[in-house]
């Protein structure tokens, strides 16, 4: 198929459908209320159903609803709105119902802004609402790569029976590039699972209670083995890595910041590099290890406080010292910003 | 010799944890029988929620999704867009539909979503312990209205059917009580009427069941039944107050002797 020039939100939405998405539910918030409007034009006239839910807390247990009767099926919402799905996605889970959830994350807290922030990501990799559930949680830094990952993230929701999460921002889904799709796929996974009426079979049970504290801990430790076994679909990119002394840690739309600030940063003459998550869950633990071996410094570029920092300082382990540089409340760092700090890191490890 | 009772095919033969005196029995053994008679019993998938029924799929022999607190009929709903021509009902207590899933059931009602829904009104949250229930009486002891419920501090008891009676998505709106056979008789034609409008695709339908908690409120089983009576039929009058056909109903209370 050619390339068409889509909005992330569209691209998405598009993706979701060659996906074979049966059933879309969500509620209105900026800054992606093109995917659902999309999906409202698109998905009946492709076989599927749209509804508008009256809140995000109904939206998600659709999602559960029609997910626990083996339905391809997804939400999409942006930050404010996720807070509202806690509830849901710790049911689905616990009852491990696959589903894809998309946050087009704003700035926060509270009402915030519609303005593109990665304040979420703590929210996004560190829970699925109460209990001891995780997301598996994947983060585009392009169209295309939304799209691609959209594809992936049903597959992925269905072969560990456990919600799937595609954390963008307020610009990821609004601005356009091209992008291309791959053909339709087929789904081949098992749903013998759902319940889908027994008929003259055995009956079938979506479900997150387990009365017996002994019962529950071996359902969490079932859960825990998923995300162990989910480790192997960790995704990173390494750009100028090879030689690098000061490697630049990002994902999303920082990370395209960022690429541009290490190629002003080269043209300088400093060795730079970006180390790019694409999985914020299963996070790539193992490469920033590597990579701390072998560089000089490592520094943290987010559009919030400090959050995925964390997780590579909890990778590198003291290895090489980690620095940080955020912008907040919906600012997006500019390349010549990031290459400033890039310039001091690379003096601090110099002295 | 003629067996003229058994145990419906749709519940399994398993002891229930209901207490004495209970009439959540009573409820699942008249859902069960509606789809026995119906036929529906593998094309059929329930919604249980958050409350003493949480372990209702324990006692049916059919798929089940258990709910988080209120959320059954977005569930529902969620299960019927993608299954339409499955059976779908939830199952809910009125601390669940009335208090924290009154947006929830409000909205599938009013998109007269093709599911079924059994309301289980005992004015009292049981599971929890005996707290205030959005039914729960004016001047009715709970152990959060230790001095009965007074309006000013804790609003009204909601009548369920007569909000939903406002919309115009619901097709069929009843409200029964198990307090007798006669009554229970009318409960379960009401329950079956409520299957058939799903099944004859026409929409949302909602049978509220008067019921007895006579743990959290402190009586016999035979007093509860008694106190069901002479307290809730006049705050909560019966009948069927609207039906596919378009007949509607006003519910007139019942007159007691006005202790009520």
């Amino acid at each position: 198929m050619d390339r068409m020039l889509m909005k992330g939100n569209e691209a998405i939405a598009e993706a979701a459908l060659r996906a074979g998405v049966q059933a879309y539910f969500g509620y209105p918030i900026t800054p992606q209320s093109e995917l659902p409007e999309y999906m409202a034009r698109e998905l009946p006239q492709r076989g599927g159903g749209f509804l508008q839910a009256e809140s995000e807390v109904a939206a998600i247990n659709m999602v559960y609803g029609a997910g626990g009767a083996g339905a391809r099926v997804m939400t999409s919402t942006s930050s404010p709105g996720v807070s509202l799905m806690q509830e849901g996605l710790s049911y689905l889970v616990g009852s491990e119902v696959p589903c894809v959830v998309v946050n087009m994350a704003r700035g926060g807290p509270g009402l915030g802004n519609i303005a593109p922030a990665q304040s979420d990501y703590f929210q996004a990799t560190k829970s699925a609402g109460h209990g001891d559930g995780r997301l598996i949680v994947l983060a585009p830094a392009t169209i295309q790569e939304a799209a691609d990952l959209t594809i992936l993230a049903f597959d992925l929701a269905e072969r560990y029976r456990n919600p799937v999460m595609i954390l963008g921002d307020g610009i990821l889904g609004q601005m356009m590039e091209p992008v291309s799709f791959p053909q339709p796929v087929t789904r081949n996974g098992d749903v013998s699972w759902a319940t889908t009426g027994a008929g003259d079979g055995p009956r079938r049970l979506i479900n997150s209670i387990h009365l017996e504290p002994d019962n529950l801990e071996r359902h969490n430790l079932h859960l825990l083995e998923k995300y162990r076994l989910a480790q192997q679909e960790v995704r990173w990119e390494a750009y100028r890595m090879d030689d690098a002394a000061v490697a630049v840690a990002a994902y999303g739309l920082a990370a395209r910041v960022a690429r541009s600030a290490v190629d002003r940063a080269r043209a300088k003459g400093i060795a730079a590099g970006l180390l790019r998550p694409i999985t914020l869950f299963p996070f790539p633990t193992q490469a920033y290890r590597q990579a701390a071996e072998r560089v000089r410094a490592l520094l943290a570029v987010e559009m919030s406080a400090g959050q995925m920092v964390e997780d590579v300082r909890l990778a590198v382990e003291g290895r090489a010292p980690v620095f940080f540089y955020g912008r907040l409340g919906g600012v997006v760092p500019t390349p010549p910003e990031v290459l400033t700090q890039i310039e001091k890191v690379a003096a601090e490890v110099e002295r | 010799m003629r067996q003229i009772t058994a145990r419906p095919k749709a519940l399994l033969d398993v002891p229930m944890h209901y207490c004495p005196g209970c009439t959540h029995g009573v409820a699942h053994r008249l859902v069960a029988e509606v789809i026995d008679e119906l036929g529906i019993r593998g094309k059929t998938i329930g919604v249980a929620s958050v409350g003493c029924s949480v372990f209702m799929y324990n006692y049916f022999d059919l798929d089940f999704q258990q709910a988080a607190h209120g959320r059954a009929p977005a569930v529902a709903t969620g299960i019927k867009r993608v299954l339409p021509d499955r059976v779908i009902f939830t199952y809910q207590g009125d601390g669940d539909l009335a208090a924290i899933g009154t947006a929830e059931i409000i909205h599938a009602a009013n998109r007269g979503e093709n599911i079924t829904v059994i309301f289980i009104n005992n004015a009292v949250y049981g599971m929890t312990g005996g707290q205030m229930a959005p039914t729960t009486l004016l001047g009715m002891r709970t152990t959060t209205t230790p001095f009965g419920r007074d309006a000013r501090l804790a609003g009204y008891p909601i009548r369920v059917v007569e909000l939903l009676n406002t919309l115009r998505g619901p097709a069929y709106l009843a409200r029964v009580a198990l307090s007798g056979p006669a009554q229970i008789h009318k409960a379960k034609k009401a329950i079956r009427r409520a299957f058939q409008t799903q099944l004859e695709g026409k929409g949302f339908s909602l049978v509220e069941v008067l019921s007895t908690c006579p743990v959290t409120w402190g009586m016999q089983p035979l007093d509860a039944v008694h106190w069901l009576e002479e307290y809730m039929l006049p705050e909560f009058p019966l009948g069927e107050i609207r039906t596919p056909d378009g007949r509607e109903a006003v519910l007139v209370p019942v007159q007691t002797d006005g202790k009520g």
